[in-house]
């Protein structure tokens, strides 16, 4: 299990840092649905097989679809390509990476500082939904709310 | 079964959570920088599960829920922004939104 989980880590951080250093914009959304599979498998390791379905699901499923459609309809082609290689400078890496180095630091020397392990225990659907249906009905309607609000606005948004 | 350090799982949050915030300052292609916010809010969802994991409560995956749908909710109607912006100005570059002002 705690194998499963360093090498489910490792793919993880590879993929999202391809993501973020590609030029091809397919390329990138097929790491990120690699990244988002390998967070899969780390919520079903660390016992939560209703979130790991979830997160293969929706995200690598429904979200990462709809990023395909649009890349789509966009019809972004060889000069996008080109167009990313001249933005990506060193230039403009250097600042955000150092600043979001430190950040990390400090995350990581505040983390480091606790000292518990844990161990997996498989909280399953029916608990999930015995809270979500228990004490946080409200904001299971609030979500569906929000939802309808998402695509009332994404239909108005994308008509022409 | 054998156990996790729980900063492990923290410390592997906040590397994809900060992987996705290079992403959001370097890159200009407004596809991109949704895709970066879409690492950054799965990484906070990470953080919940682990978090969760560590007393064994089901609390955390119903954070993660909240998250997933926000996420849903938030893609869609950044898609919606990016095929308008698309339309009017043939490209995918943010940097030519900052004539939008005033």
């Amino acid at each position: 299990m705690m194998l499963l989980f360093y090498l489910a880590a490792a793919i993880a951080v590879i993929s999202t840092a391809a993501v973020i250093v590609q030029t091809n914009i397919v390329h990138a959304l097929i790491y990120l649905i690699l990244s988002l599979l390998a967070v899969a498998v780390i919520f079903y390791v660390l016992g939560a097989p209703f979130a790991a379905l979830l997160e293969a699901i929706v995200y690598a499923g429904a979200i990462m679809v709809l990023f395909l459609f649009v890349i789509m309809m966009l019809n972004l082609g060889q000069h996008t390509r080109d167009e990313e290689r001249s933005w990506m400078t060193m230039q403009v890496w250097i600042a955000p990476s150092i600043m979001a180095a430190i950040l990390l630091a400090q995350l990581v020397n505040v983390l480091s500082q606790y000292d518990q392990e844990l161990t997996p225990v498989r909280v399953g659907v029916l608990e999930v939904s015995a809270l979500l249906f228990g004490p946080y009905v409200l904001a299971v309607e609030l979500a569906s709310i929000l939802l309808l609000a998402g695509l009332v606005s994404a239909y108005h948004l994308a008509k022409k | 079964m054998e156990s996790i350090p729980i900063e492990h799982g923290l410390i592997l949050a906040g590397i994809l959570f900060t992987l996705g915030l290079i992403g959001v300052l370097t890159r200009r292609n407004i596809v991109f920088v949704l895709m970066s916010l879409e690492i950054m809010l799965n990484a906070s969802g990470l953080a919940f599960i682990v978090a969760s994991a560590r007393w064994g409560h089901a609390e955390g995956q119903v954070m993660f829920l909240m998250i997933l749908t926000l996420a849903a909710a938030e893609v869609a109607v950044g898609l919606g922004l990016i095929i308008q912006v698309y339309r009017r100005y043939q490209t995918v570059d943010i940097n030519v939104l900052s004539e939008m002002k005033g």
